[in-house]
């Protein structure tokens, strides 16, 4: 089932009965070629681009709850490439790329809004290290202007410019950032997969990995025991636990980040909008309406998929400083996300110490606007045993060596400071 | 969340800054090589259960605690000075 213009015309003139769901239900096989442990939004991806892009098909990806349920569901859907360190910049700069062509790719409405991302400065040292990002982000091909406070009061006249407190120096503003529907993500990359022979199987836990001298020989399953020749870990935000079958211990520790979500309110931000004064905040509007918004960690390790008040509070208050216009929006609902964060802040995509096991992890606060290149590259180097050129420097034994990490603020290859 | 400080007593947890895992305390040789101290420096447990951390009393007495919670559901099971472990 293809969707268009033409195809949506006459469903919508019959009664809409000729939709079918988008991807089978299917039951596991005893032997897959490729088992993908994890159907979030990466473990979809790679999928579909290791059917699409190097022909294989006899693959399944096992997903313990339900497409859409986990992460990929539930975050604060933006999508930028404003990463500096050499190996960030090359992969988000390739990931956005994907973006732009994503649902034409898929042939389904991922909603990608390149509605644009300001970030502010709000002092001296924060506009020169705001200015050597636009740089480097430039270099990398891609697009940054620096907006003075002139440019930005026209531009987005909402902002509180007359605070004393983080007072604005002005802007960077990218472009090409935005947003898209995240369940739309998930789904399109399930139906491209599922269109191309994949198995998705849901209600499926793995709960171990068969390992013989060294080479992975498949899973043990909630739906019984799966044999393949190559198994993917794709599960961040239980990395850990899904490593430690396989005799891991890995650089990450599990965070909680929250996030916020208003009514549905008339159209009033139109940017991605990031604000990094003593602390941190962000915000943009969905299609819906609603005010998505967050700020950072809460700063200890926690699998309680929620958070607590100081955090929210601190949000708050950002939000009331940098646009006390929000003042009188009600909130609809919380959540706290679990992220694996990795000791530099940069994620893994790397072969294991196992023959024919990879691991794809520690996505950090920021997994879904890698959504489309993580599963790019990460198919590559399953496919072919070696790395995608623009992931080749997210390698696990950095850690160990101390040869390029990936610190984007500087504050060093330390837990539970990025 | 709150957490009892065995000097202060039980506090928000707005005083208390969150360090890491409590073998963080166990340092290894400067010698050891690369790989064990790879272990401690950056690879952990990562458990999703019941776990001891090293937390400060940041804005109360300064004392570093070690704390037994659960990473599932927040619950304090018990603090105790992280100096007792040392004597």
């Amino acid at each position: 089932m293809t969707f268009s213009a033409l195809r949506i015309l006459k469903e919508g003139l019959t009664g809409n009965k000729g939709w079918r769901p988008h991807w089978r239900d299917p039951d596991p096989k005893g032997e897959y070629d490729i088992v993908i442990i994890g159907g979030g939004g990466h473990g979809l991806s790679t999928a579909y681009y290791l059917a699409k892009e190097h022909g294989l098909k006899n693959i399944a990806v096992l997903e313990k709850g339900y497409i859409g349920g986990g992460n990929v569901g539930r975050n604060t859907t933006i999508v930028r490439a404003n990463y500096m360190m050499p190996g960030n910049s090359e992969f988000y700069s390739h990931s956005l790329k994907l973006w732009e062509g994503l649902e034409q790719d898929l042939n389904y409405n991922a909603m990608l809004s390149q509605r644009g991302q300001l970030a502010l400065f709000n002092s001296d040292a924060a506009r020169d290290a705001g200015v050597r990002r636009a740089n480097a982000v430039i270099n990398q091909g891609d697009d940054a202007e620096i907006l003075t406070v002139d440019q930005l009061r026209r531009e987005v006249p909402y902002l509180d410019y007359d605070q004393t407190r983080f007072p604005i120096y002005g802007g960077i503003m990218y472009r090409r950032a935005g947003t898209a529907r995240h369940d739309a993500v998930a789904w399109g990359y399930a139906r491209g997969a599922d269109r191309r022979g994949v198995e998705i199987i849901q209600n499926c836990e793995v709960t171990g990995i068969d390992i013989i001298d060294g080479v992975v020989q498949g899973v043990q399953t909630t739906r019984g025991a799966i044999s393949a020749k190559k198994v993917a870990i794709v599960v961040a935000g239980r990395s850990s636990q899904v490593a430690a079958m396989a005799g891991m211990r890995l650089p990450i520790e599990s965070h909680v980040l929250q996030a916020f979500v208003t009514e549905g309110l008339k159209p009033v931000i139109n940017h991605v909008v990031s604000y990094g004064m003593l602390g941190h905040f962000y915000i943009s509007q969905s299609d819906k309406g609603g005010l998505v918004f967050g700020g950072n960690l809460d700063m200890y390790s926690s699998y309680a998929a929620r958070g607590n008040l100081p955090m929210a509070e601190h949000v708050a208050e950002a939000a009331m400083t940098l646009m006390p216009i929000i003042g009188k929006a009600r909130l609809l609902r919380s959540w706290g996300g679990i992220m694996d964060m990795t000791s530099d802040g940069s994620p893994i995509i790397d072969k294991t110490h196992v023959d024919g096991l990879y691991l794809n992890a520690g996505w950090c606060y920021g997994g879904f606007k890698a959504v489309p290149a993580s599963g790019n590259c990460f198919a590559h180097l399953i496919a072919q045993d070696r790395p995608h050129p623009a992931a080749t420097k997210f390698r696990l034994d950095r850690f160990r060596t101390g040869t390029g990490l990936m610190d984007e603020e500087g504050t060093g290859s330390h837990h539970n400071l990025h | 969340m709150r957490m009892n400080c065995p000097i202060c007593g039980t506090r928000d947890a707005r005083e208390f800054s969150y360090l890491g895992h409590a073998n963080l305390r166990n340092r290894p040789d400067p010698d050891a090589g690369d790989v064990v101290w790879d272990e401690y420096l950056h690879n952990r447990d990562n458990i999703a259960g019941v776990v001891e951390d090293l937390w400060s009393h940041d804005y109360g007495c300064s004392a570093w605690l070690v704390v037994t919670r659960n990473t599932q559901n927040h619950g304090i099971i018990s603090t105790r000075l992280a100096k007792e472990d040392a004597s």
